[in-house]
C-alpha cells in the first residue's frame, strides 16, 4: 500500500516547513495544549445504546497546518467529525434538565467562538466547512450550480431580493468568476455545464472541496478525501489539500489509512475506540506503543463498525480503560 | 432494494406457504369456532316482536329498510318517512324497534324523505345526514339506508340547533364512559388488523401504501357479495373474501411491487403510484357497486347487554376474532423463523439478504398476509358499523397512518398499541366533543406526540453516524 | 359526430374555466414544495381550504375585498408555521403525515355542526354570501360576449370577469415562480431537494428555507382556494383529500419543477377526464355502463394515469428527466 503514495507530494514548500515548524516544540501526548489553537474540543462523548463511539476529553487543533485525523476502522472518526461540525450532538451536550454537571459538558471553541451547540449551518458560516465521505455533490445541478451555492454573502439567497434580478446579477457575477477559477484550478472547467451526477468519484471530491473553498473558510475539514478516488487523482488531491494550507488555511482531515498521510499532514491525531490515543508528527507517531495497539492491539481483526460487536463487554472493557487512565492522571 | 441475491432453499418455500397456508386455516378455524360458539355462549336480549310489516326478498320483490335510534340509543317509534320513486308513493312509519321497511317491485332509485316534525322533541336530524336520501332499490335484495338522530332542539321557525353531545350539561356518565371505552377498544383492535399490515409493508419496503384503506373496503365489499347478494354463509363468505384479499396482495407484489423494486423506483415515487392505484379502486368500487352503504349481514343486529355495556353480537365476535389473529400475528413475528426474518428485513433488508434471507419472498409474503389482514379487517368493520361503503377503508386509512406513527414506524407492535390508543381515543371524545370532531382529536394527538417524540412511542432514534 | 363535437366543446371550456385555472394555481403551490423543495405536503387542499374559508368569513363579516384576501394569505401562513415548525426538522415522511393529518383537521373542524353559524357546517357557505364584492369589481360590463367556441356572461359567475382574473392571477404566479427559481434563493431550495446536508455544510440555514417554501407554496395554495370558490361555493369537503391527490397527479402530469407545468398537467387533468368520460358515454353503449359509470370510469382512468406517469415518466410532460430528483429523504 505504502508503494503506492506518491514521492512528489511530499515536497517541503516554505508553508510547510514553518507549519511543521510551529508544531515542532509540542510534546508528543494524547490531549496537548498547541501554542495557536484554532480549534479546541473538551468532554465531548457520544453514545448510540450502550455503545460509546466518541469519548473525546480535550483536543486542540494547531492554526495553519495540516492535521490527520486517523485510526482504525469504528475508531469515531468520522462520528467526532460530525460532532464538530454540528451535524450530531453529544451525549454529553449541556441540557436544562439532567444534563452533566459545570465543567464537564461538552464544549469547543473554534476561532474563539464557542460552536459546541449551535448547530451545523452556524458552524460552517463561523468558517468551518466540511466535505462528506460519501460525496454529497449535488447531483441533479450542474457543476456550476453546486459551486455558486457554495458561496456565503448572497444577497439573492434573500426570497424578497431574489425577485429582482437587478438587485443581485452582480454578485452573482462575482461568484461565477471565483467558481471558474477554482474549478479551473480543480481541473474541472470544462465540466461546468455538466450535472454533477454524471462526474466520476474522484471527480466529486475535487468538486465538493471546491465548493467548500467557494465560501473562504478559515478551516476546512475533509472527511475521507481519498476514499474511492482512483490512484491517478490521489496525487493531485494530496497536492491540492497541500495547496490550502500554504494558502494559510487550517486543514483537518479524516484518513483510516495512515501511509496515506505520512507526506501531508503536519500533525497526526491518532483515535481509537473513540479516544485520542497520540498525537505527533506523522514521522513519530507510528511509533507509539498506543497506535501500534490500536491498529494491531487487542481488537486488531475485528471491526467496531460492525453491529454485532457493540457488545455491553466492548462498553465495560472501554470504559474500564477510561477510569484506569483517570486514575492515572489524577497521579499525575 | 437488495441487489444481493441469495440462493434459493427450496424446503424454505414450501416452509412459507405452508405457514401462510396454516394461518389461512387458524383464521377460518377461529372464524368458525367463534362464530358458532358465541350464539348460545352468550345471554342474548330477543328483540321484540316487528310491529312494521316484515318484508320478503324474492325474485320479483326487494326491499327499502332501515333502524332509526334515538340518541339515548332506544329506537325511535314513529318516524314517518316518505318515499317516493319506481311506482311507489308512500309513507312508511318505524314501529316500536325502531324499524321500517317498504316493500318494492320496481328496481331503481328511491327518494326517502324523512318527516322531521315526527322527530320526538329534544332530538334532530343530524345535520350531516343527507334529507331527502336517494337509495338505490332492486329486487331481491334488501337495501339498508339509515338516518342519524341525535339531541338538539328544533325552533319555531323550523332551524335545528344541534345539542354538542347528549349529555353535555349533565356531565359524562360512568357507564357512558364504559360504553366508549368499549367501542374504543372494538375499533383499536379492527385499526390494529389493518395496520400491522400497513406497519410491516412499510418496515420491510419503506413504502406508505396509501391504498392500504381500499385494500379494508375490498374486503368488506367483498363479504358483501358472497354473504348478502350470492347468499352464502356469513362466516365461509368472510372466509372467501379474506382468501381473496391475500391473493390481491400475492399478485399486486407480483405485478407491480416486485417489479418496480426492481426498476429501482424511489419509496417518493411507489407512494404517489399507491396514491393513483388508491384513487383508481375507489372509482372502481363505485363502479361496480355504487356509492350507497351496502350490508353484509342482512339480519338486524342482536344487542348482548354486559352490565352497563350494550355491543352488538357481531361486535364481540369480530372483537374476539380480532384478539386471536392480532396474537396469532404476534406468535409468527416473535417465535417462528419467518417473523425473525420478516423482522430482520424490517431492521436492515441488506444486512438480511447478506445473511441468507430471500428479501423478495419475506416481502411477497408480508404483502399477502398485510392485505389479507386488511381484508378480514374489512369485513369485521362491515359488520360491526353495520355496512360498508366504497369510502370505509380511506376513512380509516389516516387513523392507520396515524396508528403506526405513533407507535414508532415500521414496528408491528408499535402499530398495534398506537392503534388501540388511536381507536381508544377515537371514541373516548365522543363524551365531550361532537362526533365531528372525533377523527379531529386523534390526529391533533397525533401531531402533539410527534412534536415531544417525533420516533413515536416505541421507535428506536435513528442511528446517526 | 354530434357528440364527439360536445366533448370537445365540454373540454374546451374546462379548459378555460376558473376551476382549472384553481387546480392549476394550487399545483404551482405544491410545485414550489414538492417539485423544487422537496417537501411532502399533503395537505395542499388544506391550504386552500384554510384561504378560502378565511376570505368568505371575512367578506362576510363586513371586510373589504383586500383585506379579506390578505387575511386569508395570512391564515396561510399561520397554517404552514404550526405545520412545519414540528416536522421541518424530522424526516421528510413526517412532514407528510402530519400535513395529510391537518388538512383533515381542518375540513373536519370546518364541516363540524358546532361552528355551523361560522362556517356553514356541511353544507358550507353559498357562493352569493361572498360573491358580491368580487363581481363589483368587474369592469367588463353585462351582457355576454361570444369568443369562439366560448360563450359566457361578462361579468356573472362563471362569467369572462372571473375566468380572466383566475387566469391572470395564474400569469402572475408563472412569472413569480420563474423569476425566483432562477435566483441564488431558488438554488438553495433545488440543493435541498437533493442534499439537505450538503447544502447546511456550506452554511445555509436548511430549516429556515424550508420553512419559507412551505409558507410561499401554502399562500399559492390559500390564493387557489379563493380563486377556486369565487365561481362556485364553499364547501368543506370539495376540499378534501382527493382534492390534493388531483392537485399532485396535475402537476406530476405537467412536469414537477417546471415552470408551466402545473398550469398544462391541470388542463390535461381535466381534459383528460372529459375526453375518457365522452369516448365512454359515446362508445361504449348505455347497457354495459351508464352515465354515472362513465364518469367513474374516466376516474379510474385518472387514477392509474398517475400510476403510469410516475412509473414511466416522472417528469412528466414538460420536465426534464436529467434534471428531476424524485426522492425525499
Amino acid at each position: 500500500m505504502s508503494s503506492d503514495v506518491p514521492t512528489t507530494t511530499s515536497t517541503i514548500t516554505a508553508a510547510g516547513a514553518a507549519a511543521k515548524a510551529s508544531v515542532a516544540g509540542v510534546p508528543h501526548e494524547p490531549g496537548v495544549a498547541k501554542p495557536d489553537a484554532i480549534l479546541t474540543v473538551d468532554h465531548v462523548t457520544r453514545r448510540f445504546g450502550g455503545m460509546t463511539a466518541v469519548d473525546v476529553q480535550h483536543l486542540e487543533v494547531q492554526r495553519g497546518i495540516i492535521t490527520a485525523l486517523i485510526g482504525p476502522n469504528g475508531a469515531g472518526k468520522t462520528t467526532f467529525f460530525n460532532l464538530i461540525t454540528g451535524f450530531d450532538k453529544p451525549s454529553s451536550a449541556p441540557k436544562l434538565i439532567g444534563g452533566p454537571k459545570a465543567g464537564e459538558a461538552a464544549k469547543s471553541s473554534f476561532n474563539g467562538n464557542e460552536v459546541g451547540n449551535i448547530g451545523a449551518t452556524k458552524v460552517a458560516k463561523q468558517g468551518m466547512v466540511r466535505t462528506f465521505q460519501l460525496t454529497k455533490a449535488l447531483s441533479k445541478l450542474t457543476v456550476l450550480e453546486n459551486m455558486r451555492l457554495g458561496a456565503k454573502d448572497q444577497p439573492g439567497e434573500n426570497l424578497f431580493v431574489a425577485m429582482v434580478k437587478p438587485l443581485w446579477a452582480k454578485r452573482e457575477a462575482e461568484i461565477t468568476l471565483k467558481a471558474e477559477d477554482l474549478l479551473a484550478r480543480f481541473k474541472l472547467l470544462e465540466k461546468k455545464d455538466d450535472m454533477a451526477g454524471s462526474l466520476s468519484g474522484g471527480q466529486k471530491k475535487l468538486l465538493e472541496m471546491a465548493r467548500a473553498l467557494m465560501s473562504d473558510p478559515v478551516m476546512i475539514m475533509l472527511d475521507e478525501p481519498m476514499a474511492g478516488v482512483n490512484p491517478a487523482l490521489t496525487q493531485s488531491l494530496l497536492g491540492h489539500i497541500q495547496a490550502l494550507r500554504d494558502d494559510g488555511m487550517t486543514v483537518l482531515f479524516v484518513e483510516h489509512d495512515m501511509h496515506m498521510v505520512r507526506h501531508i499532514s503536519d500533525w497526526v491525531v491518532v483515535m481509537a475506540e473513540g479516544r485520542v490515543v497520540a498525537e505527533g508528527p506523522a514521522g513519530t507517531v507510528m511509533d507509539d506503543p498506543a497506535v501500534i495497539d490500536a491498529y494491531l492491539g487487542a481488537h486488531h481483526n475485528t471491526d467496531l463498525g460492525d453491529d454485532s460487536l457493540l457488545t455491553d463487554e466492548v462498553a465495560e472493557e472501554l470504559a474500564a480503560e477510561v477510569t484506569a487512565e483517570e486514575t492515572a492522571e489524577g497521579k499525575a | 432494494m437488495t441487489t444481493l441475491t441469495v440462493p434459493k432453499r427450496p424446503e424454505g418455500r414450501v416452509r412459507v406457504w405452508r405457514l401462510a397456508a396454516m394461518i389461512m386455516m387458524a383464521i377460518t378455524a377461529v372464524l368458525l369456532l367463534v362464530g358458532l360458539g358465541t350464539t348460545p355462549a352468550f345471554a342474548t336480549t330477543t328483540p321484540p316482536p316487528t310491529a312494521a310489516a316484515a318484508c320478503a326478498t324474492s325474485a320479483t320483490t326487494g326491499c327499502l329498510q332501515g333502524t332509526i335510534k334515538l340518541p339515548s340509543g332506544d329506537p325511535a317509534v314513529g318516524i314517518k318517512l316518505e318515499i317516493k320513486g319506481g311506482d311507489l308513493d308512500t309513507v312508511a312509519t318505524t314501529g316500536s324497534d325502531g324499524k321500517w321497511s317498504q316493500a318494492i317491485t320496481v328496481a331503481g332509485p328511491y327518494t326517502i324523505n324523512l318527516d322531521t316534525s315526527s322527530i320526538p322533541d329534544g332530538a334532530v336530524l343530524d345535520s350531516a345526514a343527507k334529507n331527502p336520501a336517494t337509495v338505490n332499490g332492486a329486487l331481491n335484495k334488501n337495501v339498508g339506508f339509515v338516518f342519524k338522530i341525535v339531541g338538539g332542539t328544533t325552533a319555531e321557525d323550523g332551524t335545528t340547533t344541534q345539542t354538542p353531545t347528549t349529555d353535555a350539561s349533565t356531565g359524562v356518565s360512568f357507564d357512558r364512559f364504559l360504553q366508549q371505552l368499549v367501542s374504543g377498544i372494538r375499533l383499536g383492535l379492527l385499526l390494529a388488523l389493518a395496520a400491522v399490515g400497513l406497519s410491516l409493508i412499510f418496515g420491510t419496503t419503506g413504502l406508505s401504501n396509501f391504498a392500504h384503506g381500499e385494500q379494508v373496503t375490498l374486503g368488506g365489499l367483498l363479504a358483501y357479495l358472497f354473504a348478502n347478494v350470492l347468499g352464502l354463509n356469513l362466516i365461509l363468505a368472510a372466509v372467501i373474501s379474506v382468501a381473496i384479499c391475500a391473493a390481491t396482495g400475492y399478485f399486486q407484489d407480483t405485478a407491480i411491487w416486485k417489479p418496480l423494486r426492481r426498476r429501482g423506483l424511489g419509496t417518493t415515487q411507489l407512494m404517489i403510484v399507491t396514491i393513483g392505484l388508491s384513487i383508481a379502486l375507489q372509482y372502481a368500487f363505485q363502479y361496480f357497486l355504487g356509492a350507497s352503504t351496502v350490508r353484509i349481514d342482512m339480519a338486524n343486529p342482536v344487542t348482548v347487554q354486559l352490565g352497563p355495556v350494550a355491543l352488538s353480537q357481531q361486535s364481540l365476535v369480530s372483537m374476539a376474532i380480532a384478539i386471536v389473529v392480532i396474537a396469532l400475528v404476534g406468535f409468527v413475528l416473535v417465535k417462528t423463523r419467518i417473523g425473525r426474518a420478516t423482522r430482520a428485513v424490517s431492521d436492515n433488508p441488506s444486512l438480511a439478504a447478506a445473511s441468507g434471507i430471500d428479501v423478495d419472498r419475506i416481502i411477497r409474503l408480508v404483502w399477502t398476509s398485510a392485505t389479507a389482514l386488511a381484508g378480514l379487517s374489512g369485513v369485521l368493520l362491515g359488520l360491526v358499523l353495520n355496512g360498508v361503503n366504497w369510502q370505509t377503508g380511506l376513512q380509516l386509512l389516516l387513523l392507520m397512518f396515524a396508528a403506526i406513527t405513533l407507535g414508532g414506524l415500521g414496528t408491528a407492535f408499535g402499530a398495534l398499541a398506537g392503534a388501540m390508543i388511536i381507536g381508544l381515543v377515537v371514541e373516548l371524545t365522543n363524551l365531550v366533543l361532537p362526533g365531528d370532531f372525533k377523527y379531529a382529536t386523534a390526529l391533533v394527538i397525533l401531531i402533539l406526540v410527534l412534536l415531544v417524540r417525533p420516533q413515536g412511542i416505541f421507535g428506536r432514534r435513528e442511528r446517526i453516524g | 359526430m354530434d357528440q364527439f363535437l360536445t366533448t370537445l366543446v365540454a373540454i374546451l371550456n374546462s379548459a378555460i374555466s376558473p376551476q382549472t385555472a384553481a387546480l392549476a394555481i394550487a399545483a404551482i403551490g405544491l410545485n414550489i414544495h414538492f417539485g423544487y423543495t422537496g417537501l411532502l405536503n399533503f395537505g395542499q387542499a388544506g391550504f386552500m381550504l384554510i384561504g378560502a374559508y378565511a376570505f368568505a368569513i371575512s367578506i362576510i363579516g363586513g371586510l373589504p375585498i383586500i383585506l379579506a384576501f390578505l387575511i386569508a394569505l395570512v391564515a396561510a401562513v399561520l397554517f404552514a408555521l404550526i405545520l412545519g415548525i414540528p416536522t421541518l426538522k424530522l424526516r421528510g415522511d413526517y412532514l407528510a403525515i402530519v400535513t395529510l393529518s391537518a388538512a383533515e383537521i381542518v375540513r373536519m373542524v370546518g364541516r363540524s355542526s358546532l361552528l355551523t353559524n361560522i362556517t356553514g357546517g356541511s353544507n358550507g357557505i353559498t357562493g352569493n354570501e361572498y360573491r358580491g364584492p368580487f363581481t363589483d369589481l368587474s369592469f367588463f360590463g353585462d351582457g355576454r360576449i361570444d369568443f369562439g367556441p366560448w360563450n359566457y356572461d361578462a361579468t356573472g359567475s362563471n362569467g369572462w370577469w372571473f375566468i380572466a382574473t383566475a387566469w391572470f392571477v395564474v400569469a402572475l404566479l408563472c412569472l413569480f415562480v420563474w423569476a425566483i427559481m432562477r435566483s441564488p434563493w431558488g438554488r438553495v431550495l433545488r440543493g435541498i431537494r437533493e442534499d439537505e446536508d450538503a447544502v447546511r455544510a456550506l452554511g445555509k440555514n436548511v430549516y429556515s428555507y424550508k420553512m419559507q417554501a412551505l409558507i410561499l407554496g401554502g399562500v399559492i395554495g390559500a390564493i387557489a382556494g379563493v380563486v377556486y370558490i369565487l365561481p362556485a361555493s364553499l364547501q368543506a369537503d370539495s376540499m378534501g383529500r382527493s382534492m390534493t391527490y388531483f392537485i399532485f397527479t396535475a402537476l406530476l402530469l405537467g412536469g414537477a419543477a417546471t415552470v408551466f407545468g402545473p398550469v398544462l398537467g391541470a388542463i390535461v387533468f381535466f381534459a383528460l377526464r372529459l375526453l375518457v368520460q365522452g369516448l365512454a358515454g359515446q362508445f361504449v353503449p348505455g347497457t354495459i355502463m351508464n352515465g354515472q359509470q362513465t364518469e367513474q370510469f374516466a376516474w379510474i382512468v385518472i387514477g392509474i394515469t398517475l400510476m403510469l406517469v410516475v412509473i414511466f415518466r416522472p417528469q412528466g410532460i414538460l420536465g426534464n428527466k436529467k434534471e428531476l430528483s424524485f426522492d425525499v429523504k
